[in-house]
């Protein structure tokens, strides 16, 4: 396996890696907020699952680079395509939006979420608005999934 | 898409017949009513606060005895999920009324019942605790309270470190001559506490207390007067007799179970008093005479004030007053299903347009791109149509929101099929490793074209989607404008943004730029760009000219337009909001095909059937769970940021009818 290889596959590693550690940070946070809730209120349980998961997504973006890449390479496959130091070079650079902005947006949004767990507690008929606040955040994260993704589907392997 | 048109209600009537319209208004659950200030009229509110809270908690009394006979109740419920309440005739809910006192006394009888068991449980917990203490001295066999005999002293104490019994003897016979008339016994040692019982003679006592003294001995408190076996088992007597007791009642308890739906129905019985009482308290009265006053729906207005001076001789006057009036939406069969949606923003104020029907079409179209599996798509529609069909008179709430995600799930699968995603490629996976399909050929083509082939192609789509949804909202906002007769208002705030944005999009199409994105190319014909560009110009110029159009001064009035057409970088964002619909898609899709892989890892053997029935029917419950709440919350973000932000503003107050609040029963009509 050359050189080229070996880097695409860190790019796609580092997806998933980078990506998970936020989102794993962002609904871990979520989740202590949303259990004292429920421990008070139990009824809120389905409202609050909701805003805990929200930071979850980066993680999944991420492992979707992961995957794409994974099958460019031909890693999947079981046949490696040759590939030059230049083009993991690409690669990893490609795979690096997500998991650059995963890993930090799932922090916010996952601070973000512990907030909007608050306005549940306090004024349940708001969840609407509530559930809102995080979902901005994840804008972000979508945007650089979409470079990720466009870019890697663009590199001609 | 409409508000219902509301009327004022003032209801005024002697007070003989205060008990029966109230009656009457909180059965048809058609007035919302108005807590008056009362300060104006020469009328006294009743404070009904004690009442209030009397039968309130009478009804919180009954549903906790409902669902503490719940857990003994061995007749499994029979669903899981219970979405609605129970039908009862008018007569049976008469009957408990009738014999309210006779169930209140039952409901008291199973909380003193309760409370039995309760303190038995204190009482068994207060002594295990006692044995827990005693149980270190187990291995002495004479009273624990012990002190002498004729000739001796006994000490029975605690040493704060770990002792043996050659230590022991050690310290408390230090500088003693023989013969040395003293026993020393370890009766516990553990994490360094050590408990002993050493017995002296009268001639060496003192010494002896004083040498153990000195090494940290301290004197057991008194724990009983009896040896500790025998007071161990006085205890362990006293819990058998307590468990019995629990047991007892417990057996008792599940004799009331019998007693559920009465219990229930005397629970939303005292309910409806409670709010009856609140209600009452709001309402001004003078000694003969009391006052109403509410909202009503305008069609239903006339029809309730005709029964109100028919039947209980009450002078009804009817009035508009749009500014106040509280808000109720009526759509569609169809678009109702997304009200919820709309409210959880906030409701539209009067005067302004309700954006439900359009929201509604635009919902159930870009939930499916994101979800995007007609696998998915089905199960969402046929779970959520069980569902509808199995509680017909669930909670309207959930009644919509499942009817939405009905249209949603329908909506996925169109676009599932559109992009050849069934279960992800669960077709094509199944075809080649169980079938024997060659690699090569596609089983499952997507109608359309699938995204990961050509994901330009679909963003370019998605923005497309995007423009065209945004310019429904600025239309939403003509519509507003129209609605008013602000012609000025209509052409210089959204005609010209509609010219502008049109001609700078159509200006973009040619370009070197956007055809290397896209990988498109736009030949327009020469008067076309011209065309374009007259378009942004006077688009532009308007915007400029008329945007601060509110002041006079005019230096001020063009910067303030100037500033207008900055905000085309907001529609530039807004548009490239719309790239989540590939985004989301994309990762359906995707995780949707791992899990696929996953699955058929194993081959076309028995053992790999197994494994992929298991992986499958897993992964892909997780896949739908997680893309179906990524869905849902950034439909719902496009429609309150993207689609909201160009023309609406929350603010209505919800209409809330004074009604029955029953929470477990409906009572039938005959």
């Amino acid at each position: 396996m050359s050189f080229g290889f070996t880097l695409a596959l860190i790019g796609a590693a580092l997806a998933t890696i980078l990506a998970g550690i936020g989102s794993a940070w962002g609904v871990g946070k979520g989740g202590q907020a949303a259990a004292g809730v429920v421990s008070e209120d139990p009824a809120q349980f389905a409202k609050v699952l909701i805003l805990q998961l929200l930071p979850g997504t980066q993680g999944i973006y991420g492992l979707l680079v992961t995957f794409i890449t994974l099958s460019k390479i031909g890693l999947l496959g079981g046949s490696p395509a040759d590939i030059s130091t230049q083009q993991g070079w690409c690669i990893l650079a490609a795979c690096l939006p997500i998991a650059l902005v995963g890993l930090i947006s799932a922090y916010h949004q996952g601070k973000t979420s512990v907030a909007s767990i608050g306005i549940v507690a306090k004024k349940p008929d708001q969840f609407g608005k509530a559930m809102l606040f995080p979902a901005m955040v994840e804008t972000y994260a979508i945007l650089a999934l979409l470079v990720s993704i466009l870019a890697i589907s663009n590199i001609n392997v | 898409m409409a508000i219902v048109e509301m009327r004022k209600l003032s209801i005024y009537s002697t007070k003989k017949h205060r008990k029966s319209i109230l009656e009457f208004l909180q059965d048809i659950e058609a007035m919302e009513i108005d807590a008056i200030d009362s300060g104006d009229i020469p009328f006294e509110k009743m404070d009904t606060a004690g009442e209030r809270i009397r039968f309130q908690k009478i009804a919180d009394e009954f549903d906790h005895v409902i669902e503490l006979l719940g857990q003994y109740d061995k007749e499994k419920r029979k669903a899981l999920i219970n979405l609605e309440n129970t039908l009862i005739s008018r007569d049976e809910y008469k009957e408990i009324e009738k014999n309210r006192r006779k169930y209140y006394s039952k409901a008291k009888d199973v909380l003193e019942l309760e409370k039995k068991i309760f303190e038995s449980k204190a009482t068994i917990t207060r002594k295990e605790n006692k044995i827990a203490t005693l149980s270190p001295w187990s291995k002495l066999d004479i009273p624990l309270n012990s002190e002498k005999t004729k000739c001796t002293r006994i000490f029975i104490g605690t040493f704060p470190e770990s002792l043996t019994e050659e230590q022991l003897y050690a310290i408390a016979t230090k500088g003693l001559e023989e013969p040395i008339p003293v026993t020393a016994e370890i009766l516990y040692n553990e994490n360094q506490i050590t408990n002993v019982c050493v017995i002296a003679t009268n001639r060496v006592a003192d010494q002896v207390e004083e040498n153990m003294r000195s090494c940290g001995y301290s004197k057991l408190p008194f724990l009983s007067h009896r040896v500790p076996i025998k007071a161990m088992e006085k205890r362990q007597n006293d819990i058998v007799i307590e468990k019995k007791a629990i047991a007892d009642a417990e057996e008792q308890l599940a004799t009331f179970v019998e007693y559920i739906p009465k219990f229930k129905i005397a629970a939303d019985y005292f309910r409806t008093r409670s709010e009856k009482y609140r209600v009452l308290g709001t309402i001004p009265q003078s000694d003969n005479v009391f006052f109403i006053q509410g909202w009503v729906e305008k069609e239903q207005a006339e029809g309730i004030a005709k029964t109100l001076e028919e039947k209980f001789d009450a002078v009804v006057e009817i009035e508009q007053d749009d500014e106040n009036a509280p808000i109720k939406l009526k759509n569609n069969h169809f678009s109702e299903s997304s009200e919820g949606v709309l409210e959880s923003y906030g409701l539209p104020t009067h005067g302004r347009v309700d954006p439900t029907f359009v929201m509604s079409i635009f919902y159930v179209f870009f939930f499916g791109m994101m979800l995007s599996d007609a696998g998915y798509g089905i199960i969402m529609s046929i779970a959520c149509a069980i569902v509808l069909k199995k509680f017909p008179r669930m909670a309207s709430g959930t009644n919509k929101m499942l009817r939405l995600f009905f249209w949603c799930g329908l909506s996925t699968a169109f676009w599932g099929f559109m992009f050849g995603g069934f279960f992800g490629d669960a077709i094509d996976v199944v075809a080649h490793t169980f079938f024997g399909v060659p690699e090569t050929t596609a089983v499952l083509k997507p109608l359309w074209f699938a995204p990961l082939d050509n994901p330009m192609r679909l963003l370019i789509w998605c923005m497309l989607f995007g423009i065209i949804h945004l310019y429904a909202g600025l239309g939403m906002k003509g519509y507003e404008y129209l609605k008013n007769k602000d012609i000025v208002g209509f052409i210089s705030d959204v005609i010209a943004w509609y010219l502008f944005l049109t001609g700078l999009i159509f200006m973009l199409l040619p370009t070197q730029i956007f055809a290397s994105i896209a990988q498109m190319t736009f030949n327009f014909p020469g008067w076309f760009n011209t065309l374009a560009k007259v378009m942004t110009i006077v688009g532009m110029v308007t915007i400029i000219l008329m945007s601060g159009r509110a002041n006079k001064n005019w230096g001020l009035r063009i910067a303030l337009g100037a500033y207008d057409i900055y905000g085309v970088t907001g529609w530039l964002s807004d548009v490239l909001s719309y790239s989540r619909l590939l985004a989301l898609g994309l990762a359906t899709g995707v995780i949707a095909s791992v899990i696929n892989s996953m699955a058929t890892m194993q081959g076309n053997t028995p053992l790999g059937v197994v494994i992929f029935i298991l992986v499958f029917v897993l992964g892909h419950t997780l896949n739908i769970a997680i893309n179906l709440l990524g869905a849902y919350v950034h439909t719902n973000r496009l429609q309150y940021v993207e689609f909201f932000g160009k023309f609406y503003d929350a603010g209505g107050e919800p209409f809330r009818p004074f009604k029955t609040n029953n929470k477990y029963i409906e009572i039938k009509e005959d």
